[in-house]
Protein backbone atom coordinates (compact mmCIF):
# COMPACT_ATOMS: atom_id res chain seq x y z
CA UNK A 1 0.00 0.00 0.00
CA UNK A 2 1.13 3.50 -0.81
CA UNK A 3 2.00 4.82 2.66
CA UNK A 4 4.62 2.20 3.51
CA UNK A 5 7.02 2.79 0.62
CA UNK A 6 7.78 6.33 1.80
CA UNK A 7 9.14 5.13 5.17
CA UNK A 8 12.88 5.63 5.49
CA UNK A 9 15.21 3.51 7.56
CA UNK A 10 15.99 6.02 10.27
CA UNK A 11 14.26 3.65 12.65
CA UNK A 12 17.52 1.72 12.92
CA UNK A 13 18.99 4.50 15.06
CA UNK A 14 16.75 4.08 18.06
CA UNK A 15 14.46 1.13 18.87
CA UNK A 16 11.86 3.36 20.43
CA UNK A 17 11.46 5.25 17.15
CA UNK A 18 10.74 1.95 15.47
CA UNK A 19 7.92 1.26 17.91
CA UNK A 20 6.31 4.63 17.27
CA UNK A 21 6.77 4.20 13.55
CA UNK A 22 5.11 0.81 13.73
CA UNK A 23 2.23 2.31 15.66
CA UNK A 24 1.95 5.16 13.16
CA UNK A 25 1.99 2.68 10.29
CA UNK A 26 -0.72 0.61 11.93
CA UNK A 27 -3.05 3.55 12.49
CA UNK A 28 -2.40 4.82 8.97
CA UNK A 29 -3.14 1.38 7.61
CA UNK A 30 -6.46 1.07 9.38
CA UNK A 31 -7.78 4.55 8.59
CA UNK A 32 -10.71 4.70 6.19
CA UNK A 33 -9.79 4.11 2.58
CA UNK A 34 -11.67 3.95 -0.66
CA UNK A 35 -11.57 0.81 -2.76
CA UNK A 36 -8.62 1.42 -5.04
CA UNK A 37 -8.55 -1.82 -7.00
CA UNK A 38 -10.74 -3.54 -9.58
CA UNK A 39 -9.78 -7.19 -9.40
CA UNK A 40 -8.70 -9.44 -6.60
CA UNK A 41 -6.74 -12.58 -7.41
CA UNK A 42 -4.44 -15.03 -5.68
CA UNK A 43 -1.08 -16.39 -6.72
CA UNK A 44 1.31 -18.96 -5.37
CA UNK A 45 4.93 -18.15 -4.59
CA UNK A 46 7.86 -20.57 -4.86
CA UNK A 47 7.70 -21.40 -1.15
CA UNK A 48 4.22 -22.84 -1.63
CA UNK A 49 2.63 -19.91 0.17
CA UNK A 50 -0.28 -18.02 -1.34
CA UNK A 51 -0.42 -14.25 -1.88
CA UNK A 52 -3.28 -11.87 -2.59
CA UNK A 53 -3.09 -9.47 -5.53
CA UNK A 54 -5.15 -6.30 -5.69
CA UNK A 55 -5.01 -5.50 -9.40
CA UNK A 56 -1.25 -5.88 -9.98
CA UNK A 57 -0.08 -5.01 -6.47
CA UNK A 58 0.63 -7.60 -3.83
CA UNK A 59 -1.22 -7.19 -0.56
CA UNK A 60 0.88 -6.32 2.47
CA UNK A 61 0.12 -6.48 6.18
CA UNK A 62 -0.20 -3.27 8.21
CA UNK A 63 3.28 -4.01 9.53
CA UNK A 64 4.70 -3.86 6.02
CA UNK A 65 5.30 -7.58 5.48
CA UNK A 66 4.16 -9.46 2.42
CA UNK A 67 0.76 -11.03 3.08
CA UNK A 68 1.12 -14.80 2.76
CA UNK A 69 -1.11 -17.66 3.84
CA UNK A 70 -0.30 -21.35 4.00
CA UNK A 71 -3.16 -22.72 1.95
CA UNK A 72 -5.39 -21.98 -1.00
CA UNK A 73 -8.75 -22.12 0.76
CA UNK A 74 -7.75 -19.41 3.22
CA UNK A 75 -6.34 -17.31 0.39
CA UNK A 76 -9.60 -17.57 -1.54
CA UNK A 77 -11.63 -16.66 1.53
CA UNK A 78 -9.46 -13.60 2.19
CA UNK A 79 -9.66 -12.61 -1.49
CA UNK A 80 -13.46 -12.85 -1.28
CA UNK A 81 -13.41 -10.55 1.75
CA UNK A 82 -11.50 -7.95 -0.25
CA UNK A 83 -13.79 -8.41 -3.21
CA UNK A 84 -16.84 -7.83 -1.01
CA UNK A 85 -15.79 -4.27 -0.27
CA UNK A 86 -17.66 -1.66 -2.28
CA UNK A 87 -16.89 2.07 -2.15
CA UNK A 88 -14.94 2.13 1.09
CA UNK A 89 -12.89 -0.56 2.76
CA UNK A 90 -14.59 -1.60 5.94
CA UNK A 91 -11.86 -3.35 7.85
CA UNK A 92 -14.16 -4.25 10.70
CA UNK A 93 -15.97 -6.68 8.43
CA UNK A 94 -12.79 -8.36 7.19
CA UNK A 95 -12.22 -10.76 10.04
CA UNK A 96 -10.11 -13.35 8.25
CA UNK A 97 -7.78 -10.65 6.92
CA UNK A 98 -7.40 -9.24 10.41
CA UNK A 99 -6.59 -12.66 11.83
CA UNK A 100 -3.96 -13.27 9.15
CA UNK A 101 -2.43 -9.87 9.81
CA UNK A 102 -2.24 -10.59 13.51
CA UNK A 103 -0.61 -13.96 12.91
CA UNK A 104 1.89 -12.52 10.44
CA UNK A 105 2.84 -9.33 12.28
CA UNK A 106 2.36 -10.44 15.87
CA UNK A 107 2.26 -6.77 16.92
CA UNK A 108 2.17 -7.50 20.62
CA UNK A 109 5.14 -9.86 20.31
CA UNK A 110 3.55 -12.77 22.10
CA UNK A 111 4.91 -16.28 22.26
CA UNK A 112 2.89 -19.50 22.13
CA UNK A 113 3.28 -19.98 25.89
CA UNK A 114 1.90 -16.54 26.64
CA UNK A 115 -1.10 -17.17 24.41
CA UNK A 116 -1.79 -20.54 26.02
CA UNK A 117 -1.58 -19.05 29.51
CA UNK A 118 -3.95 -16.25 28.52
CA UNK A 119 -6.38 -18.75 27.02
CA UNK A 120 -6.31 -21.02 30.06
CA UNK A 121 -7.08 -18.06 32.31
CA UNK A 122 -10.52 -18.03 30.74
CA UNK A 123 -11.23 -21.42 32.23
CA UNK A 124 -11.50 -20.03 35.73
CA UNK A 125 -14.30 -17.72 34.64
CA UNK A 126 -15.74 -19.83 31.86
CA UNK A 127 -19.24 -18.78 30.87
CA UNK A 128 -20.55 -22.34 31.06
CA UNK A 129 -19.31 -22.82 34.58
CA UNK A 130 -20.80 -19.69 36.06
CA UNK A 131 -24.37 -20.32 37.12
CA UNK A 132 -26.99 -18.07 38.63
CA UNK A 133 -29.28 -18.77 41.57
CA UNK A 134 -32.29 -16.98 40.20
CA UNK A 135 -34.56 -16.40 38.23
CA UNK A 136 -35.69 -19.98 38.15
CA UNK A 137 -36.28 -20.03 34.40
CA UNK A 138 -32.70 -19.03 33.73
CA UNK A 139 -31.33 -21.59 36.19
CA UNK A 140 -33.25 -24.33 34.37
CA UNK A 141 -32.16 -23.04 31.00
CA UNK A 142 -28.50 -23.01 32.03
CA UNK A 143 -28.81 -26.52 33.37
CA UNK A 144 -30.54 -27.88 30.28
CA UNK A 145 -28.34 -26.17 27.73
CA UNK A 146 -24.93 -25.98 29.36
CA UNK A 147 -24.71 -29.25 31.30
CA UNK A 148 -24.67 -31.44 28.16
CA UNK A 149 -21.74 -29.46 26.79
CA UNK A 150 -19.86 -29.80 30.07
CA UNK A 151 -20.48 -33.53 30.05
CA UNK A 152 -19.25 -33.73 26.50
CA UNK A 153 -15.97 -31.94 27.19
CA UNK A 154 -15.32 -33.85 30.39
CA UNK A 155 -15.71 -37.09 28.48
CA UNK A 156 -13.82 -35.98 25.40
CA UNK A 157 -10.74 -34.70 27.20
CA UNK A 158 -11.03 -36.82 30.32
CA UNK A 159 -11.04 -33.81 32.64
CA UNK A 160 -13.13 -32.51 35.53
CA UNK A 161 -14.52 -29.03 35.29
CA UNK A 162 -17.89 -28.75 36.99
CA UNK A 163 -20.01 -25.67 37.50
CA UNK A 164 -20.73 -23.41 40.42
CA UNK A 165 -23.19 -20.74 41.50
CA UNK A 166 -20.80 -19.08 43.92
CA UNK A 167 -19.07 -15.82 43.16
CA UNK A 168 -15.66 -17.48 43.11
CA UNK A 169 -16.58 -19.92 40.40
CA UNK A 170 -15.67 -23.58 40.19
CA UNK A 171 -12.46 -25.12 41.50
CA UNK A 172 -10.51 -26.27 38.46
CA UNK A 173 -8.03 -29.03 39.33
CA UNK A 174 -4.45 -28.66 38.06
CA UNK A 175 -4.73 -31.92 36.11
CA UNK A 176 -7.49 -30.38 34.01
CA UNK A 177 -5.38 -27.35 33.27
CA UNK A 178 -2.41 -29.52 32.33
CA UNK A 179 -4.45 -31.69 29.99
CA UNK A 180 -5.89 -28.66 28.25
CA UNK A 181 -2.48 -27.00 28.13
CA UNK A 182 -1.07 -30.05 26.35
CA UNK A 183 -3.93 -29.96 23.90
CA UNK A 184 -3.45 -26.27 23.19
CA UNK A 185 0.28 -26.82 22.69
CA UNK A 186 -0.47 -29.21 19.86
CA UNK A 187 -1.76 -26.31 17.77
CA UNK A 188 0.69 -24.34 15.66
CA UNK A 189 1.08 -20.59 16.09
CA UNK A 190 -1.48 -19.60 13.46
CA UNK A 191 -4.07 -22.07 14.65
CA UNK A 192 -3.53 -20.92 18.23
CA UNK A 193 -4.03 -17.29 17.21
CA UNK A 194 -7.42 -18.23 15.81
CA UNK A 195 -8.33 -20.37 18.80
CA UNK A 196 -7.44 -17.66 21.30
CA UNK A 197 -9.51 -15.21 19.27
CA UNK A 198 -12.54 -17.51 19.42
CA UNK A 199 -12.10 -18.00 23.16
CA UNK A 200 -11.97 -14.25 23.69
CA UNK A 201 -15.13 -13.75 21.64
CA UNK A 202 -17.19 -16.53 23.20
CA UNK A 203 -15.73 -15.93 26.69
CA UNK A 204 -15.53 -19.68 27.16
CA UNK A 205 -12.93 -22.36 26.54
CA UNK A 206 -15.52 -25.11 26.75
CA UNK A 207 -17.69 -23.65 24.00
CA UNK A 208 -14.68 -22.85 21.83
CA UNK A 209 -13.31 -26.38 22.03
CA UNK A 210 -16.79 -27.75 21.46
CA UNK A 211 -17.09 -25.78 18.27
CA UNK A 212 -13.54 -26.43 17.04
CA UNK A 213 -14.04 -30.15 17.63
CA UNK A 214 -17.20 -29.89 15.54
CA UNK A 215 -19.51 -30.90 18.36
CA UNK A 216 -21.30 -27.54 18.09
CA UNK A 217 -22.06 -25.36 15.11
CA UNK A 218 -21.17 -21.67 15.14
CA UNK A 219 -24.79 -20.64 15.66
CA UNK A 220 -25.16 -23.06 18.57
CA UNK A 221 -21.94 -21.90 20.22
CA UNK A 222 -22.98 -18.27 19.91
CA UNK A 223 -26.44 -19.06 21.26
CA UNK A 224 -24.98 -20.84 24.27
CA UNK A 225 -22.53 -18.02 24.87
CA UNK A 226 -25.35 -15.47 24.87
CA UNK A 227 -27.74 -17.66 26.83
CA UNK A 228 -28.66 -15.11 29.43
CA UNK A 229 -29.23 -12.45 26.78
CA UNK A 230 -31.47 -14.82 24.85
CA UNK A 231 -33.43 -15.52 28.01
CA UNK A 232 -33.93 -11.79 28.62
CA UNK A 233 -34.86 -11.24 24.98
CA UNK A 234 -37.57 -13.87 25.20
CA UNK A 235 -38.86 -12.25 28.34
CA UNK A 236 -38.63 -8.57 27.47
CA UNK A 237 -38.41 -8.43 23.71
CA UNK A 238 -35.73 -8.01 21.09
CA UNK A 239 -33.99 -4.74 20.24
CA UNK A 240 -32.70 -5.06 16.72
CA UNK A 241 -30.07 -2.35 16.80
CA UNK A 242 -28.46 -3.84 19.89
CA UNK A 243 -29.30 -7.55 20.22
CA UNK A 244 -29.30 -8.58 16.59
CA UNK A 245 -26.35 -6.32 15.87
CA UNK A 246 -24.30 -7.94 18.63
CA UNK A 247 -25.41 -11.42 17.65
CA UNK A 248 -24.44 -11.06 14.00
CA UNK A 249 -21.14 -9.49 14.90
CA UNK A 250 -20.36 -12.28 17.35
CA UNK A 251 -21.37 -14.90 14.81
CA UNK A 252 -19.22 -13.34 12.11
CA UNK A 253 -16.16 -13.13 14.35
CA UNK A 254 -16.62 -16.63 15.76
CA UNK A 255 -17.19 -18.14 12.32
CA UNK A 256 -14.07 -16.42 11.02
CA UNK A 257 -12.05 -17.66 13.97
CA UNK A 258 -13.30 -21.23 13.59
CA UNK A 259 -12.62 -21.28 9.87
CA UNK A 260 -9.18 -19.82 10.50
CA UNK A 261 -8.33 -22.55 13.02
CA UNK A 262 -9.55 -25.32 10.74
CA UNK A 263 -7.70 -24.03 7.72
CA UNK A 264 -4.41 -23.45 9.52
CA UNK A 265 -4.28 -26.67 11.54
CA UNK A 266 -1.49 -29.00 10.45
CA UNK A 267 -3.81 -31.83 9.43
CA UNK A 268 -5.83 -29.57 7.17
CA UNK A 269 -2.80 -28.34 5.24
CA UNK A 270 -1.52 -31.88 4.84
CA UNK A 271 -4.90 -33.05 3.59
CA UNK A 272 -5.00 -30.31 0.97
CA UNK A 273 -1.56 -31.25 -0.28
CA UNK A 274 -2.65 -34.86 -0.63
CA UNK A 275 -5.76 -33.88 -2.56
CA UNK A 276 -3.72 -31.81 -4.95
CA UNK A 277 -1.26 -34.60 -5.77
CA UNK B 1 -41.10 -21.63 31.69
CA UNK B 2 -40.84 -24.76 33.81
CA UNK B 3 -39.06 -27.59 32.10
CA UNK B 4 -39.64 -26.42 28.56
CA UNK B 5 -36.60 -25.93 26.41
CA UNK B 6 -37.65 -23.83 23.48
CA UNK B 7 -33.99 -23.22 22.77
CA UNK B 8 -33.31 -26.91 22.34
CA UNK B 9 -36.19 -27.34 19.93
CA UNK B 10 -34.93 -24.29 18.12
CA UNK B 11 -31.52 -25.98 17.95
CA UNK B 12 -33.07 -29.07 16.46
CA UNK B 13 -35.13 -27.24 13.90
CA UNK B 14 -32.09 -25.16 12.91
CA UNK B 15 -29.94 -28.24 12.57
CA UNK B 16 -32.64 -30.00 10.57
CA UNK B 17 -33.07 -27.03 8.29
CA UNK B 18 -29.37 -26.62 7.57
CA UNK B 19 -28.02 -30.09 7.94
CA UNK B 20 -28.35 -31.09 4.32
CA UNK B 21 -25.25 -30.21 2.28
CA UNK B 22 -27.48 -29.11 -0.58
CA UNK B 23 -29.03 -26.36 1.49
CA UNK B 24 -25.67 -25.19 2.74
CA UNK B 25 -24.33 -25.12 -0.80
CA UNK B 26 -27.33 -23.14 -2.02
CA UNK B 27 -26.95 -20.76 0.90
CA UNK B 28 -23.31 -20.11 0.10
CA UNK B 29 -24.08 -19.52 -3.57
CA UNK B 30 -26.80 -17.06 -2.62
CA UNK B 31 -24.35 -15.16 -0.45
CA UNK B 32 -21.73 -15.13 -3.21
CA UNK B 33 -24.30 -13.81 -5.65
CA UNK B 34 -25.18 -11.07 -3.17
CA UNK B 35 -21.48 -10.14 -3.00
CA UNK B 36 -20.41 -10.45 -6.62
CA UNK B 37 -23.53 -9.72 -8.58
CA UNK B 38 -24.47 -11.63 -11.73
CA UNK B 39 -20.89 -12.64 -12.54
CA UNK B 40 -20.53 -14.63 -9.33
CA UNK B 41 -19.95 -17.85 -11.24
CA UNK B 42 -16.59 -16.57 -12.38
CA UNK B 43 -15.30 -15.83 -8.89
CA UNK B 44 -12.57 -17.79 -7.12
CA UNK B 45 -14.82 -18.63 -4.23
CA UNK B 46 -17.55 -20.09 -6.47
CA UNK B 47 -15.16 -22.44 -8.21
CA UNK B 48 -13.53 -23.56 -5.01
CA UNK B 49 -16.83 -24.16 -3.20
CA UNK B 50 -18.35 -26.12 -6.09
CA UNK B 51 -15.16 -28.15 -6.35
CA UNK B 52 -15.28 -29.03 -2.68
CA UNK B 53 -18.92 -30.02 -2.75
CA UNK B 54 -18.41 -32.24 -5.77
CA UNK B 55 -15.35 -33.91 -4.27
CA UNK B 56 -17.11 -34.67 -1.01
CA UNK B 57 -20.18 -36.04 -2.70
CA UNK B 58 -18.20 -38.93 -4.13
CA UNK B 59 -17.52 -40.63 -0.79
CA UNK B 60 -20.36 -43.06 -0.33
CA UNK B 61 -19.86 -43.76 3.36
CA UNK B 62 -22.30 -42.03 5.60
CA UNK B 63 -20.06 -41.40 8.57
CA UNK B 64 -16.94 -40.55 6.67
CA UNK B 65 -14.94 -38.19 8.86
CA UNK B 66 -13.62 -36.05 6.05
CA UNK B 67 -17.18 -35.57 4.83
CA UNK B 68 -18.33 -34.46 8.27
CA UNK B 69 -15.40 -32.09 8.57
CA UNK B 70 -16.13 -30.62 5.16
CA UNK B 71 -19.80 -30.25 6.05
CA UNK B 72 -19.01 -28.42 9.27
CA UNK B 73 -16.54 -26.19 7.40
CA UNK B 74 -19.09 -25.33 4.73
CA UNK B 75 -21.68 -24.57 7.40
CA UNK B 76 -19.16 -22.32 9.15
CA UNK B 77 -18.36 -20.47 5.93
CA UNK B 78 -22.05 -19.93 5.21
CA UNK B 79 -22.46 -18.55 8.73
CA UNK B 80 -19.49 -16.23 8.16
CA UNK B 81 -20.83 -14.82 4.90
CA UNK B 82 -24.41 -14.45 6.11
CA UNK B 83 -23.60 -12.86 9.46
CA UNK B 84 -21.03 -10.45 7.99
CA UNK B 85 -23.64 -9.29 5.51
CA UNK B 86 -26.37 -8.97 8.15
CA UNK B 87 -24.03 -7.17 10.52
CA UNK B 88 -23.14 -4.66 7.82
CA UNK B 89 -26.81 -4.14 6.95
CA UNK B 90 -27.66 -3.41 10.56
CA UNK B 91 -24.61 -1.22 10.94
CA UNK B 92 -25.57 0.93 7.98
CA UNK B 93 -29.17 1.03 9.13
CA UNK B 94 -28.58 2.05 12.72
CA UNK B 95 -24.99 3.10 13.28
CA UNK B 96 -23.81 4.32 9.91
CA UNK B 97 -24.95 7.91 9.90
CA UNK B 98 -22.37 9.49 12.16
CA UNK B 99 -22.91 12.85 13.74
CA UNK B 100 -24.94 15.68 12.35
CA UNK B 101 -23.17 18.90 11.39
CA UNK B 102 -23.83 22.03 13.53
CA UNK B 103 -26.01 23.46 10.75
CA UNK B 104 -28.24 20.40 10.78
CA UNK B 105 -28.51 20.38 14.54
CA UNK B 106 -29.58 24.02 14.58
CA UNK B 107 -32.05 23.27 11.81
CA UNK B 108 -33.70 20.57 13.93
CA UNK B 109 -35.14 23.18 16.26
CA UNK B 110 -35.72 25.73 13.55
CA UNK B 111 -32.71 27.91 14.19
CA UNK B 112 -29.87 28.98 11.96
CA UNK B 113 -26.23 29.42 12.82
CA UNK B 114 -25.13 33.04 13.04
CA UNK B 115 -23.00 34.31 10.16
CA UNK B 116 -20.24 36.82 10.60
CA UNK B 117 -19.06 37.92 7.16
CA UNK B 118 -15.85 39.49 8.42
CA UNK B 119 -14.82 36.42 10.35
CA UNK B 120 -14.29 36.34 14.09
CA UNK B 121 -10.85 37.90 13.98
CA UNK B 122 -8.68 34.94 14.84
CA UNK B 123 -8.84 33.00 11.58
CA UNK B 124 -5.77 33.11 9.32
Amino acid sequence: MRTFRTQTSRSKVCPRNRYYECVARYSAATAERKRFYQDVSISQSEGGLYEINLDQRKLKTPGGKLFTVPNEALAIAVATEWDTQRDTLKFYTMHLTTLCNTALDNPTQRSKEQMITAALKFLETDTICYRVDEPHGLVELQRNEWDPVLQWIEKRYNVTIGSSASILGPEIPEATKDTLRQHLKSHNFWSLTGLEYVITQLKSIVLSLGMIDRHLSVEQAVLLSRLEEEYQIRRWGNVEWAHDYDMYELRARTAAGALFVHLTSESSTVKHKLLQD
Amino acid sequence: MPGSTPLQSQHRSKMAALSSPLRVCRGILKELRAIQGPSYKKSLAYNYVMDQFRKNKVTGERYCRAKQEAHHASHTYLCLLASTRNHLVLHNLYHGKGERSPEEVAGLVGLRLPTQPGGKGWEK
